[in-house]
């Protein structure tokens, strides 16, 4: 049972990574689990200077999910590349850095701060954060813009660029075609989608953001049918992502199109998901009688 | 650390509030006041951070109470004696137990905030430290735990709206009525640490914070509390949830 895949600058063991956001730079998980056993890291997001982010309360949950406004706290690339990078970078696993910003020219500059390491594999472009007021998801869901930055930030990298995109959008396939013509080497998809949810005894919003992310098994549904969709009009990679809790969820996944995963919301539930999933997912690949990850992608596109 | 505790006590103490004790060796072997269980609810995405209102290594038994506020925590009261409850923790850090030379710690709870105090007044009497609490609930119908404070020092019971004990807040409560003191310790709602930490800003304090939490171990960035104006911060799971009153920024 051969579970490596390759993508573009990634030679993964196996296609399971923690996603942006859920796994900080990976210290706590560490405690729980050798990190060794993940086939790729990707790491909160960067931004140029350090970020305090929103207000609490930053998460709710809902039904099957939740909703987050962290609002991309994070210390700054300059102190990533020096702590948090060399820490993740010990275990001997591809890290993918997610880079986010409020203009093109941040984006391009956080970009550039990660040709001074070569312990990152990969850039994932961030253009889909909801939780802040500007950059994120403007970029997200504007082709035009989504164009723009992912050409800036191809200009000022040689790492692979895999876009990560947000469902908060009519026409994804135009996403995705849009930024695959601008250079990216691959799709993150999707992000969370927009919502909110109102406390009833205090009859106000309950994230103080008023408006969060929702993830979770909630929006499976929806990066299925996305990723479904997208794999049918571009070739390039898709990382797909979006309320994955056990190794079957890995398999729709790939048969969808998704040629790697990223766990995300499941890690708060259970720290150990990622292990325990890639524990599990050979014995799902041979119940549904696949020999391999690699001949699993795109399988469900009808 | 994930652990399985099994349900061996389950009782109501005050209106939508429940106590239970839980049976694990470690973790009663280990967890000191002030830190919290990260408990996992059947059907829930989010686990839910609950405090440890007692621990007894002796019998393997640690104690929390939570109150009936949401479909989470009516939930885990419907849990039954024998059951198992899948927790992280105990999570978080402590209140650091005064030295021997401090010798008369003020302790103010409010509502659900009590509880942890509780083992925290327990493990600062056995030290010999002379504890007066001061307790703060909505009305008589939410009062618990008065006899266990009793026990270990004087207890003014203060409710909202004067049907027990003393009448307003527990910063009411006359210097008179107060021995004098070298710290004080609280946990309750955050108007009430507001005004814990205004009224008693001369002496020590040390406060533990409450947030809706993700992770609980200090990955996701949920439960951040600022310590000044130009971005700084703790992580209320991981660097808390105990602060000295100084150290954060109460908005």
């Amino acid at each position: 049972m051969s579970l490596a895949v390759e993508l573009p600058g990634l030679s993964l063991k196996n296609p399971i990574m923690p996603a942006s956001g859920c796994f900080g730079f990976g210290r706590e998980y560490s405690d729980f689990y050798d990190l060794s056993i993940l086939g790729a890291v990707i790491m909160k997001a960067a931004t140029m200077e350090s970020r305090f982010g929103n207000p609490t309360p930053r998460v709710a949950e809902t039904s099957a999910g939740m909703l987050n406004a962290i609002g991309l706290q994070n210390p700054g690339v300059k102190k990533i590349i020096a702590t948090e990078v060399p820490f993740l970078a010990s275990f001997s696993i591809p890290i993918i850095a997610n880079i986010a910003g409020s203009t093109i020219e941040e984006y391009r500059q956080v970009a550039k701060a990660f040709q001074h390491t070569d312990q990152v594999a990969a850039l994932e472009l961030n253009i889909s954060c909801p939780n802040v007021k500007e950059g994120g998801i403007q970029f997200g869901t504007d082709p035009f813009m989504a164009q723009k930055v992912t050409e800036a930030v191809k200009e000022a990298t040689n790492l692979p660029v895999y876009v990560k995109l947000s469902p908060n959008v009519a026409d994804i396939v135009g996403m995705a075609k849009a930024v695959e013509k601008a250079g990216a080497d691959g799709l993150s998809m999707i992000n969370t989608l927009t919502g909110m949810q109102i406390h009833l005894a205090t009859r106000k919003p309950v994230i103080a953001n008023k408006t969060g992310g929702l993830s979770g098994p909630a929006i499976k549904p929806i990066a299925i049918r996305m990723i479904y969709e997208v794999k049918q009009h571009v070739s390039i990679p898709i990382i797909g992502m979006g309320g994955i809790m056990h190794a079957e969820d890995v398999l729709e996944f790939l048969l969808a199109g998704a040629s790697a995963v990223a766990v995300g919301t499941a890690n708060f539930q259970n720290p150990y998901v990622c292990k325990e999933i890639i524990e599990q997912l050979p014995h799902t690949l041979m119940q549904y009688s696949f020999s391999s990850v690699k001949e699993a992608i795109g399988k469900g596109i009808v | 650390m994930q652990q399985l505790l099994k349900i061996k006590s389950k009782q109501t103490v005050a209106l939508d509030t429940v106590e239970m004790v839980l049976e694990n060796k470690a973790v009663s072997q280990i967890a000191v006041p002030g830190q919290f269980l990260h408990l996992h609810v059947d059907g829930h995405m989010l686990r839910r951070p609950i405090s440890i209102a007692d621990a007894d290594p002796s019998v393997h038994t640690v104690t929390i109470l939570f109150k009936i506020l949401g479909e989470g925590t009516r939930k885990l009261s419907t849990y039954q004696i024998g059951d198992v409850i899948d927790v992280l923790g105990p999570n978080g850090n402590g209140f650091p137990l005064v030295n021997a030379t401090k010798n008369s710690v003020l302790i103010v709870g409010g509502g659900i905030g009590v509880p942890p105090l509780y083992y925290l007044a327990k493990k600062l009497t056995e030290s010999g430290v002379t504890i007066t609490a001061v307790l703060g609930f909505q009305s008589k119908e939410h009062v618990f735990y008065e006899g266990e404070f009793e026990e270990l020092g004087k207890t003014i019971v203060v409710t909202n709206d004067g049907s027990y004990g003393e009448t307003g807040f527990v910063t009411n409560i006359s210097k008179e009525a107060l021995p004098s003191i070298d710290e004080y310790y609280s946990c309750g709602p955050l108007p009430m640490l507001q005004a814990v930490k205004e009224r008693w800003n001369n002496i020590p304090g040390y406060l533990s914070l409450e947030e809706r939490m993700g992770c609980g171990i200090g990955a996701c960035f949920a439960c951040v509390i600022p310590t000044d104006d130009h971005g700084g911060y703790k992580k209320i799971c991981q660097d808390g949830p105990v602060f000295s009153a100084e150290e954060v920024q109460l908005k």
